[in-house]
């Protein structure tokens, strides 16, 4: 059991000593690297149209269920613009909050309905509640593709001059709502540049 | 209450990781012999442990016990039995613990079957194994607990991902850990060694056998997935370069680096620090690869429940482990120079070509990987690395790798003539020029660039051959002679035969697969006939259908050629209801020269469907070869030195010191 530790010298040995340093410090660039990345979001893909107006466009409205949605009706106040469909699992998750704004009354919220059949649509609405003014009805997903809808959900917020000021993508979350969109909604409101 | 067992098995496996981690290090320091022998019991006893955690989320799911959190949010009641128990592994925290019940399992091999290593140095690579376990387990338990309650529990669970619901993807994910998780022996013995400060011949043959059977699995396991995303996912495809498919692909590629690298510490007493510092590499990528798929830093298909907090403690114990063994390798490795001197061309230098170009491919294949994030981090832009990147980078240096792979078996040690190998191959050059040949004549309808490609696979699978008859010394030696070299003859050699054959074989699927892929995307109706590949398609309609835990609608297709009935295809697209999702079930026909494969769309609406029809020639060999590979790594992992154990350690290291001072 003896202990070995002893290193024999070697003459050859420490010619370029940074040479056996080189691994270690590319790791730890590499680990500066990981840990910025951690802060990242890669999945949110910053909107060419952030402080542009919105595209123009004008969708009718689902089956007996009017107003329909044009990008007029964006002008004038402050507005979230949401895009849902039936077939989207995850706009079953944020629904619950645009029915809280809708109560509490603090911001006009309009559908885009994307890629849908109208009558899911409708029952979808019927089943979860309706919390929208007004629904665009983009059955084709043609307008969706001028907005750069790429997933549903996807909500949008529109400045009173009707560009959009903000781009969300994926379900709003409770905090997504608190620490996000309506801080951007009182910037705007007053005024501001709105954080996000 | 199983539940709770189970937890508390894991509390008391990361005790006893701990204890074994530290105690056998610091005796074996001291060189206290007591403390030396602690380390085989405690790594039998935290195998066990882990084993009973495993086996209560286990019962937990098969009994649908869904008061636990992860069963609920990933298990069905109505799921068939085989997908309740591969569901314990389809999620992130029962992965988790499939990983600490392979990295225990590892231990306790080395626990079992490690009598032929010294004791200190057992307890060292055995202590090291610990450290790694004391890591996964405080991750589990303290940020994924796969033991979590939830009160009150619901009615039913929300059911697996049904694209986890297949038996290829079943076991992929074990196999794939098997592998990832096998090369930390390989790390545990180099930072052992790199404690000792000594490595040579008898440690690399101690590590061979461990970094194979690694080497194997996670073979097998990408094998797997890369059929599974072929078959299931419905567009014919195998390989995406997505980021978590490159995770598992870049230890694989340095896992086979240290592989060959290992032969000439062994067989040569040479390229030591190299060898050291790919059994580093090699685990460190699969870390790596834990972090990229479950922190989220990347886009990927895979996507597992990403959570920052997850990814802080992976990215931390990434940096102990990388930065310990890293640093230690700066402390020790000039320590560990190396014999044998050799020419460039000779058997040692072919392998440090194959090294040098397999550990390029696998940076190329890192920087690919990870651009888009050091991008956005330096400068904010978001960007994708796609498959064209990796085609013209790993592509090329693939090339000359799989050239030398039929050359370097056939070089002899420390020198060697490149004319005298090509010479004594001379079937093989015959064989890969009518390759040429036969496709430029044949198939000059692909891109040309296919057709010196697939005469590579031709020129590996002959030159594995044409060396594997030279050592029978078939034909010039009597056929009972030679039957007697077949046996008596090394099975590592055997083992290599096989695998560089195999990998011949997968260059050819993957290249006559596709440049002489045909792909037709149409709308069918009822009764419409179609060419594929020289077979005719007719399309019988679609019909919906009930299965057991979902919904679907099924294709009907018949294949025929020169008129006579060859089958039947059925393509499926499936609906899930729990959790809501919609699969499609390629209906694949393979026959000799490739596949047929078939995919059901949807209705357009006025009894015509669209549908999407490959033909895919000779896709079957890149699993085929896939297969024949592990087969070479098991044949050569039953290789008799592997059994006998290593010359005495004892001995040399005794002698290696007085030859030093006699210098």
């Amino acid at each position: 059991m003896s202990e070995v530790s002893q290193r024999e010298p070697d003459p050859a040995a420490p010619r370029r000593p940074w040479l056996r340093l080189l691994p270690l410090l590319l790791a730890m660039a590499i680990g500066a690297f990981l840990f910025v990345g951690l802060g990242l979001k890669p999945k949110e893909i910053p909107s060419a149209l952030i402080g542009k107006a919105v595209p123009a466009f004008d969708l009718p409205a689902l089956p007996e269920r009017p107003p329909g949605l044009k990008s007029a009706d964006l002008q004038g106040q402050v507005s979230l613009v949401n895009v849902f469909a039936s077939w989207c699992l995850s706009c079953r998750v944020e629904h619950p909050l645009f029915m809280n704004l809708k109560a509490l009354d603090v911001v006009p919220v309009h559908g885009l309905n994307y890629k849908d059949e109208p009558q899911a649509a409708l029952a979808w609405l019927d089943r979860y509640g309706d919390p929208y003014q007004r629904i665009g009805a983009d059955r084709k997903g043609r307008v969706g593709i001028d907005w750069g809808v790429y997933g549903v959900p996807e909500t949008f917020l529109i400045n009173a001059q009707g560009r959009i000021a903000c781009k969300h993508i994926g379900p709003v979350s409770d905090s997504d709502l608190q620490d996000k969109l309506l801080p951007a909604i009182e910037a705007l409101r007053q005024g501001k540049e709105p954080k996000c | 209450m199983t539940a709770e067992l189970g937890h508390y098995a894991l509390v008391l496996a990361l005790a006893v990781a701990l204890v074994q981690g530290l105690v056998p290090l610091y005796g074996a320091h001291r060189g206290e012999a007591g403390w030396i022998a602690l380390a085989r019991p405690a790594a039998a006893v935290q195998c066990l442990l882990i084993v009973v955690a495993f086996g209560a989320l286990t019962n937990a799911y098969v009994s649908s016990d869904f008061s636990v959190l992860n069963v609920a949010s990933n298990s069905h009641s109505a799921k068939p039995l085989l997908y309740k128990i591969t569901g314990v592994w389809g999620n992130h925290e029962g992965s988790l613990l499939l990983w600490v019940l392979i990295l225990a399992l590892f231990g306790g091999a080395v626990a079992l079957f490690g009598g032929n290593l010294p004791a200190p140095f057992r307890a060292r690579v055995l202590a090291v194994q610990a450290l790694i376990a004391v890591g996964f387990l405080s991750f589990v338990l303290f940020t994924s607990n796969p033991f979590a309650r939830l009160l009150p529990p619901p009615v039913d669970g929300r059911g697996l991902n049904p694209l986890l619901q297949d038996p290829g993807l079943a076991f992929h994910p074990p196999f794939l850990y098997l592998g990832y998780v096998g090369f930390s022996m390989a790390f545990s013995f180099a930072v052992a060694a790199l404690i000792e400060g000594r490595v040579d011949a008898a440690w690399a043959r101690w590590v061979r056998p461990w970094t194979l059977a690694a080497w194997c699995f996670l073979t097998v396991g990408i094998g797997l997935g890369s059929w599974w995303a072929y078959y299931e996912l419905g567009w014919g495809g195998w390989w995406f370069w997505d980021p978590v498919e490159n995770a598992s692909f870049m230890p694989w590629l340095a896992g086979t680096a240290l592989l060959h690298s290992s032969i000439v510490v062994e067989k040569r007493d040479s390229l030591k620090n190299w060898t050291v510092l790919l059994a580093i590499l090699t685990f460190s990528l699969s870390l790596l690869g834990t972090f990229l798929v479950r922190s989220g830093v990347l886009t990927s298909v895979h996507a597992f429940a990403t959570d920052p907090a997850r990814g802080s403690f992976i990215l931390a114990f990434l940096f102990v482990v990388v930065a310990g063994s890293l640093g230690l390798y700066a402390l020790r490795a000039p320590a560990m120079r190396g014999g044998g001197l050799f020419a460039p061309v000779s058997r040692e230098g072919a392998l440090v070509f194959n090294n040098l170009l397999l550990s390029t491919a696998c940076a190329t294949v890192f920087l690919g990987t990870l651009y888009p994030l050091f991008l956005d981090a330096l400068s904010g832009q978001k960007i994708t690395v796609g498959p064209p990147y990796f085609h013209a980078t790993f592509g090329p240096l693939m090339v000359p790798v799989l050239l030398a792979t039929a050359l370097g078996p056939m070089l002899p040690w420390k020198r060697g003539d490149l004319l005298g190998a090509l010479q004594r191959l001379k079937f093989a050059v015959a064989a890969t020029l009518a390759a040429l040949f036969l496709t430029l004549v044949l198939a000059h309808d692909g891109p040309w660039l296919a057709i010196p490609a697939l005469a590579i696979g031709v020129w590996m699978i002959a030159g594995a051959l044409e060396e594997a008859a030279q050592r029978l010394r078939l034909f010039r030696v009597p056929v009972a002679e030679s039957l007697r070299r077949l046996i008596r003859l090394p099975r590592a050699a055997w083992g290599a035969t096989f695998a560089h054959a195999g990998v011949g074989a997968v260059v050819i699927g993957i290249v006559a697969s596709s440049a002489w892929q045909e792909e037709k995307l149409v709308v069918m109706r009822p009764g419409e006939v179609l060419s594929v590949g020289g077979y005719e398609v007719t399309f019988d309609g679609a019909a919906e259908f009930q299965g057991p835990n979902y919904t679907g609608v099924r294709g009907a297709f018949r294949v025929s050629r020169d008129g006579r009935a060859v089958t039947a295809l059925q393509p499926e697209a499936r609906n899930y209801p729990n959790p809501p999702m919609a699969t499609t079930e390629a209906a694949i026909r393979t026959g000799w020269d490739g596949d047929l494969y078939a995919v059901i769309g949807d209705p357009t609406g006025d009894g015509a469907w669209s549908t999407r029809l490959y033909h895919k020639p000779l896709v079957h060999w890149i699993w085929f070869g896939s297969l024949v590979m592990v087969l070479g790594g098991l044949i050569s992992l039953s290789d008799r030195r592997h059994r006998v154990g290593a010359p005495a350690r004892r001995t040399t290291a005794d002698a290696v010191p007085a030859a030093a001072e006699g210098d």
